[in-house]
């Protein structure tokens, strides 16, 4: 049994579609990835998985149960981070940690001391001090010390720092190692592309890519920008590598990498004196405009 | 001062006036119109001069009167209608002080005012355009109820004096709400200090006015309040109180600039104190969050409720002897209740207007869940295995539980109080007190139809505050206007037993309570089937 099924969802606002048949299967033990830019449709997908949404269209299926009927029971098992963290402003961080955890179905106290250690949060300040990020903590922090065996996660680090981040990651990577499903929303590749077995796309409302990483080599070419002591040749002709620009009477150059050509390439640009080296793993963004930049129109659908 | 800080302020003025776009307008117009009302029915129930000299005489001669509502200072209708209205200066004061305080620490709570000061927004327009916008809002009330009042046929100099105190009034408490909100980092304790603020005006000039032969006058001075009873409309006007007042506004403007220009966004100056490190051990339920939330209501409105009971019972001996002096309103007073006592009269007609005031506290417990839909608060919760029946169930039992306190302690502060100065508290105390219990289920029913906007129609809930409006004016205006009988029907107060004294009729109650039980349901029948809509 997976832990997520959804099968053709449709979700209308009004008369905006705001899904269109999403499909997605998140298996037991993984970490899937769930991306795309904002307003592309991950936070409606993922209110609809909490039964705090009605579905319009389609099935969804949560660790065996209807998501929207048996809400309150499929909620003991899972754990919820939003992207955006409201608290209630007079309550302490520690007492929200513990009310959300209670409401759950209890957490375990050892794990709350050593999460909130390692994520160096002061549970004694009023929630209406904490910063956008120590309110994304409060949050993790939860989620992380409950016993939930499905974690659903919104773009949980939108408001940390890069410290912080690894902190997540490691946790993220520990909840795997029990055997625990996480579904991971971000609009950040490079922390999906850490973390996650398989991702989907989602975009406009349409899942429109879904794979393991490998699968997806084609979306993941690296950025170099390269300058060189002596003019460099025969760039073109190497496998993997794409738009290549060349400048300086060759001497600069500008070219995308597939992932697996990364080694090959760097062997080759040595010879000719590197005096820089610039890598980028591709944006998001990057990735839209060129993959899906053209047939896709702006804004959303209508009924 | 650099002149940038104040960019952006048209733009928020705007902002605020299209937020406000319904409630502004509702309170200036009731606060306006109310002294309206309270002319023509003086003037009805006092038509000849000799009968408000002899009303004069029995107010001037009770101290519970001057406590309450200040001397009168003349015996013309004009004069009984200023005396009587004085404590609308308190209900502009509170009306202005809260609508700044909502666009300036509020704003700056939710993180809205941060995404303006990003823009080309200076850093006192938001105080700015808060001040500009209230100022103007009291200056509509006064001028309005001048208008209204030299309609009416008062004298031009009174009505006018009479308006501007009411502006006035607003102007400082405006004033002071812009210097609270820079205290604080919490609206809420925001609230808290302008409303205490307001209330020890409101003593500072009870006792002064109480005490004014033992030498106790001057405390009358200190209190704004004060200050704008001084300036005795309808009774040889003066004018130089004014003067104190917009001496205050100058003062505390300043002083709130002053300490917006010292602080940064989103801080206050009162540092914010720790809490504690982990939850209680009771502190695992939906309710027990409700009471974290809604037990600071719920003491202010029974500690208030108890007060003012104190002070009703306290002049009812009085009132009534006052009553039986003019022979016309025992007449009228008999046709409406049919009852027995002036002083049940009395008591009904003071509780049916406390029932009216506590259905403002039902309904903003009711909202509260609209509050914590909107500010995305129930989102984790409702991720949690809490379902949603329960997590309305807690903030729903304050609204049910709460009005029924505050009218309690109400009740038993005004029986107790009554008991004692009509000697008999073991026959009064039950009787009050059940005129103050036997409102509630009026209480319920704008509850319940606030909770049905909220499952149904969550984006319109706050057409509920403009609800209780219309059944505030159809209950104190509607029958001097000549209202017909089926409008006046529409509002639940209409339709509440007179107790002390009346005949209990069950039907109307019972009917109230199958309806309000029946908008409830609906109400969360919708809830429980709808999208959440932050």
């Amino acid at each position: 049994m997976p832990a997520i099924e959804l099968n053709k969802l449709t979700k209308y606002y009004g008369k905006h579609l705001a899904l269109n048949q999403v499909d997605l299967r998140v298996e037991q033990g993984e970490v899937y990835g769930f991306i795309g830019p904002n307003g592309a449709g991950k936070s409606t997908t993922i209110r609809i998985l909490l039964g705090l949404l009605r579905k319009d269209g389609g099935q969804a299926r949560v660790l065996g149960g209807d998501p929207w009927r048996d809400a309150v029971t499929l909620h003991r098992r899972l754990a919820y981070v939003p992207g955006d963290v409201s608290l209630w402003p007079n309550l302490s961080g520690g007492e929200v940690i513990d009310l959300l955890g209670r409401l759950r179905g209890g957490m375990n106290p050892k794990r709350r001391a050593e999460y909130l250690e390692r994520f160096a949060l002061d549970p004694t300040k009023k929630c209406r001090t904490y910063s956008k990020g120590n309110r994304q903590k409060v949050a993790l922090v939860a989620a992380f010390a409950s016993d939930a065996e499905l974690f659903i996660l919104d773009e949980p680090t939108s408001g940390l720092d890069p410290l912080m981040e690894a902190v997540f990651q490691q946790c993220v990577r520990e909840v795997k190692a029990e055997g625990k499903t996480v579904l991971l929303s971000s609009h950040i590749l490079a922390e999906v592309e850490a973390l996650c077995d398989r991702v989907s796309i989602i975009r406009q409302g349409r899942i429109v890519e879904t794979g393991t990483f490998a699968e997806l080599r084609h979306l993941t070419r690296t950025s170099i920008s390269v300058e060189t002591a002596l003019p460099v040749a025969g760039l073109s002709e190497l496998p993997g590598v794409h738009d290549p620009v060349v400048e300086d009477g060759g001497t600069r150059a500008r070219f995308a990498v597939d992932a697996g050509e990364l080694v090959r390439v760097v062997r080759f640009l040595a010879p000719f004196g590197v005096r820089s080296l610039v890598s980028a793993p591709p944006t998001l963004e990057e990735l839209f405009m060129r993959h899906y930049g053209e047939g896709i129109e702006a804004g959303g659908e209508r009924r | 001062m650099n002149k940038d800080i104040w960019t952006g302020a048209g733009s928020l003025i705007r902002l605020f006036l299209r937020k406000d776009r319904l409630i502004l307008p509702v309170w200036v117009i009731v606060l306006a119109l109310l002294p309206l009302g309270y002319g023509s029915s003086i003037a009805e129930l006092y038509p000849s001069e000799e009968m408000r000299a002899r009303f004069v005489g029995t107010i001037a001669s009770n101290p519970a009167m001057a406590a309450f509502y200040g001397p009168v200072f003349g015996s013309s209708v004009g004069a009984l209608a200023a005396w009587r209205s004085s404590l609308n200066l308190i209900f502009v004061a509170l009306a202005s002080a809260l609508t700044v305080i909502r666009h300036t620490r509020t704003d700056e709570e939710a993180g809205r005012r941060e995404l303006l000061g990003a823009t080309a927004v200076g850093h006192h327009a938001g105080l700015t355009a808060a001040l500009i916008v209230v100022f103007s809002a009291d200056l509509a009330v006064g001028l309005l109820m001048a208008a209204g009042l030299i309609g009416t046929g008062l004298p031009a100099a009174g009505s006018l004096a009479l308006g501007l105190s009411m502006a006035a009034a607003g102007w400082v408490f405006a004033a002071a709400a812009g210097v609270a909100a820079q205290l604080s980092e919490g609206a809420g304790t925001a609230r808290s200090m302008t409303v205490t603020a307001l209330g020890l005006v409101f003593a500072l000039r009870a006792v002064g006015d109480v005490g004014e032969s033992g030498g106790m006058g001057w405390l009358t001075w200190l209190s704004p309040i004060g200050w704008m009873q001084r300036v005795r409309p309808y009774a040889d006007e003066r004018w130089w109180p004014f003067a104190l007042a917009l001496g205050a506004v100058a003062v505390l403007t300043a002083t709130a600039y002053r300490l917006s220009a010292r602080r940064d966004i989103g801080a206050g100056i009162v540092p914010p104190r720790p809490g504690p490190a982990a939850a209680g051990p009771g502190f695992r339920s939906p309710l027990a969050l409700a009471w974290r939330l809604q037990r600071g209501a719920l003491y202010g409105w029974s500690a208030g409720f108890a007060a003012l009971g104190l002070a009703l019972g306290g002049v009812a001996k009085s009132a009534a002897d006052g009553l039986a002096e003019s022979p016309q309103l025992i007449d009228i007073l008999e046709k409406l209740g049919g009852s027995s006592g002036l002083a049940d009269t009395y008591f009904a007609a003071t509780m049916n207007i406390l029932a009216l005031a506590v259905s403002a506290y039902a309904i903003q417990a009711v909202l509260r869940l609209r509050t914590e839909e909107t500010e995305g608060r129930a989102e984790p919760l409702l991720a949690t295995s809490v379902g949603r029946l329960r997590w309305a169930a807690g903030h729903l039992l304050f609204a049910l539980a709460g009005p029924a306190a505050a009218l309690a302690a109400g009740g038993l502060a005004a029986g107790l109080a009554y008991g004692l100065s009509a000697g008999d508290v073991g026959r009064e105390l039950p009787r009050v007190l059940a005129g103050a219990l036997v409102q509630l289920p009026a209480v319920y029913v704008p509850a319940g139809i606030a909770l049905l906007l909220f499952g149904l129609l969550p984006r319109l809930a706050a057409l509920s505050w403009a609800m209780l409006a219309a059944f505030l004016l159809l209950g104190q205006l509607g029958a001097l206007l000549g209202l017909p009988d089926w409008a006046l029907d529409l509002s639940p107060f209409t339709h509440i037993p007179r107790l002390p004294g009346g005949d209990v009729s069950f039907p109307p109650l019972l009917w109230m309570l199958l309806l309000s039980a029946a908008l409830a349901a609906a109400g969360l029948s919708g809830w429980r089937r709808r999208d959440l809509r932050p």
